[in-house]
């Protein structure tokens, strides 16, 4: 008898919704022990994270604030992995998007029109996020260098960028020495729905849906499925590779920009420290959750959000680090990781003597 | 000591965590396997290493468990891109992401009551500079005989591992692996199995690497004590073009870029720093473009061909 694995034809629907959905409980099954190590009772402390982030209309609301951001970036995210190209750097590019909507606000808000503040804001957000992806992106398609450490180290770039600005230059002189800009003028504000959350959350259904018709129903959006699957097989079809790539990681940047333009002008009011906040890492957890499908993003990115308020709602009742989010997170992955063996390969036990040529044997994947 | 010396130890001090991670990655990339988990496994033995030598003040019993928890979270991601065939690149980033967000629970949880549970501020065992009689008065000399033990032991890894990689039969058959694996299967090499070993030893040096920061460079435990180190090791490897001998190069000179940010630092300079602080990211950016670039033009390739591919086996 001998266990062989085949690699898939296509997908399974039902495993596609099954990985995650057991990789979840799977996380929620080892932060038990690890909870349970930590001398707590984690079917209390799983309770309380949960009446904390969705219990309450306050709760509810810091939830939708944490879940604008990720959402986005997640988006961001997965528009670059979807062609392979391991963009983690969303949190640069929110950084920065942060910075460029700061300065509209601080600097260009005073002497504009009023009804224009806002929009440039969210403009200029949306364009520094691109110009910070640019340069992974250019360097990448032109001189293929490595992108997951030239975007990681820009992260780095941007954060102490910022905190230059908050501690230097841009410091509010009436500030009491607090590390932060000036406030914004009240016309860079986006306006409150529920809550602290913003109206940033509109931002999240309209990308996700042009996100999906882009790649479902779009000619270039299925160049670049094909880009995804096999870069060789594109340059064989005569699609520019490079270029496509180059678009799209443009197009991540400036998405994950927006989202720093949205916490700077929808939750700060300023640019202080606290933006970065690791959303651009979560962002890789809640795309590969979602498979890259930018349906389900919005709902992996609110469930996300509420494991972070309920981490810091647990650390406030129950004296549990807050880390705790953080760690129910990350072991979100490994049962997810371990699964991708199920979607991407059907397992046959055969018994006796089999072909030889069923077997399929893996190409590599970059 | 005169300033040279003074730069030049610091600069193996801050070297020392790089040099024990780049080798780490040399051997398990060498086998085939990417490994990006470096900053997530520094962490976590750092914090683990740091933990217990606060509860046994004992250096060599927190090295010890730092170097298992390094190995056991190399051994994770062994299992999950051998035996789960999962992408190495999701992989490593879950391992960092975990890594990085289990260490900072375990520094709010792990520590006395009496700290309110936390590990930060407190003193442990930890390494000290040790040298002979008389030679800490000669310059230059003593800059490299002035160091702890694990940085004596960095002295010995470099020419050891590049003795076993490029002169030794085992080191012909890992070198093989990470280039053709199918090659080295059909000689007799077990993939599987090397592949498992490579990627756990390239996890203890990286634990060892971890284990430095927090036991000698900057003694303590401290939210994100890496500071990037563990993806600057990912272009360091790189630039040693997988050679552990030209591991030192690199180490020197992120080390050392962190010594001048030291000195300028203390000297009072008018460069904000921020700026200072964005040196060894901004030349790690630049080392990759100039490798990429210079391998480009040289045509020579120096990663192994097999570098992140999954392998399996034919049936036979």
């Amino acid at each position: 008898m001998r266990i062989v694995f085949e690699k898939r034809k296509s997908r399974a629907r039902g495993i596609l919704f099954a990985v995650p959905a057991l990789s979840f409980m799977i996380s929620m099954l080892l932060s038990g022990i690890v909870l349970l190590i930590a001398g707590a009772n984690p079917f209390e402390t799983f309770a309380s994270m949960a009446s904390g982030a969705f219990g309450s209309s306050n709760g509810f609301s810091e939830t939708l604030v944490k879940t604008i951001p990720l959402a986005l970036t997640g988006l961001a995210v997965a528009l670059a992995f979807k062609l392979r190209f391991w963009n983690i750097g969303a949190e640069g590019q929110l950084v920065l998007g942060g910075i460029a909507s700061s300065w509209v606000a601080l600097f260009l808000g005073p002497s504009l029109p009023e009804p224009l503040v806002l929009p440039l804001c969210i403009a200029a957000g949306f364009a520094a996020g691109a110009l910070w992806a640019g340069i992974p992106g250019l360097l990448k398609t032109r001189l293929s260098v490595d992108e997951t450490l030239v975007t990681l180290m820009l992260n780095y770039v941007a954060i102490l960028f910022a905190e230059y600005l908050y501690y230097g230059p841009w410091r509010d002189p009436k500030g009491y020495g607090f590390p932060g800009s000036a406030p914004f003028i009240e016309a860079a504000w986006l306006p409150r729905i529920f809550g602290r959350a913003h109206a940033g959350i509109w931002f999240i259904p309209v990308i996700a849906l042009l996100f999906w018709v882009l790649l479902r129903r779009t000619r270039w959006g299925f160049e670049l499925s094909i880009i995804g699957a096999s870069p060789r097989a594109a340059r064989y079809q005569g699609i520019a590779v490079q270029r496509n790539i180059l678009l799209a990681v443009l197009l991540s940047g400036a998405i994950a920009g927006l989202a720093g333009a949205c916490e700077v002008t929808g939750i700060s009011h300023r640019l202080q420290q606290g933006l970065n906040l690791g959303y651009g890492f979560t962002a890789i957890i809640i795309a590969w959750m979602s498979q890259l499908n930018p349906l389900a993003i919005p709902f992996v990115a609110l469930l996300m959000g509420g494991i972070l308020v309920g981490g810091d709602q647990v650390q406030m009742m129950m004296g549990l680090p807050s880390a705790m989010g953080t760690v129910m997170q990350g072991l979100i992955l490994f049962p997810m990781l371990a699964g991708s063996l199920f979607t991407e390969y059907r397992i046959r036990v055969l018994s006796g003597k089999a072909k030889k040529s069923k077997v399929a044997c893996v190409e590599g994947e970059a | 000591m005169d300033m040279i010396t003074s730069i030049l130890a610091i600069t193996i001090r801050a070297g020392t965590s790089l040099v024990f991670a780049t080798i780490g990655e040399i051997f398990t990339e060498r086998a085939g396997i990417l490994n990006l988990g470096i900053e997530g496994i520094m962490l976590m033995s750092a914090v683990t290493g740091f933990a217990a030598s606060f509860y046994t003040q004992n250096i060599f019993i927190a090295v010890l468990v730092a170097v298992a928890v390094g190995a056991a979270m190399a051994a994770l991601h062994a299992f999950l891109t051998v035996t789960m065939r999962a992408n190495q690149v999701v992989s490593g980033l879950s391992i960092t992401l975990f890594g990085s967000g289990f260490a900072s629970f375990l520094g709010q949880r792990l520590g006395p009551a009496s700290n309110n549970f936390r590990l930060v501020g407190l003193k442990g065992a930890r390494f000290m500079p040790a040298s002979l009689e008389g030679i800490s008065e000669v310059p230059i000399l003593s800059a490299f005989l002035n160091q702890d033990l694990l940085t004596y032991l960095v002295y010995i890894l470099i020419p050891l591992s590049w003795f076993f990689l490029y002169k030794t039969r085992p080191g012909l058959w890992l070198r093989s692996i990470g280039e053709d694996p199918q090659t080295a299967d059909a000689m007799g090499i077990d993939v599987i199995k090397a592949k498992y070993f490579y990627t756990i030893l390239g996890g203890v040096f990286i634990a060892l690497g971890g284990a430095h920061l927090s036991l000698s460079y900057t003694p303590g435990w401290a939210e994100n004590i890496t500071g990037g180190r563990g993806w600057i090791v990912v272009a360091l490897v790189i630039f040693s073009m997988w050679n552990p001998a030209r591991s030192l190069w690199g180490a020197l000179l992120f080390g050392g870029i962190n010594a001048v940010q030291f000195r300028l630092q203390a000297s009072g300079t008018n460069i904000p720093a921020a700026f200072l602080n964005m040196l060894p990211y901004l030349g790690t950016i630049a080392v990759l473009v100039l490798m990429t670039w210079w391998e480009a033009l040289s045509k020579k390739v120096g990663a192994p061909a097999a570098l992140s591919q999954a392998y399996m086996r034919e049936d036979k």
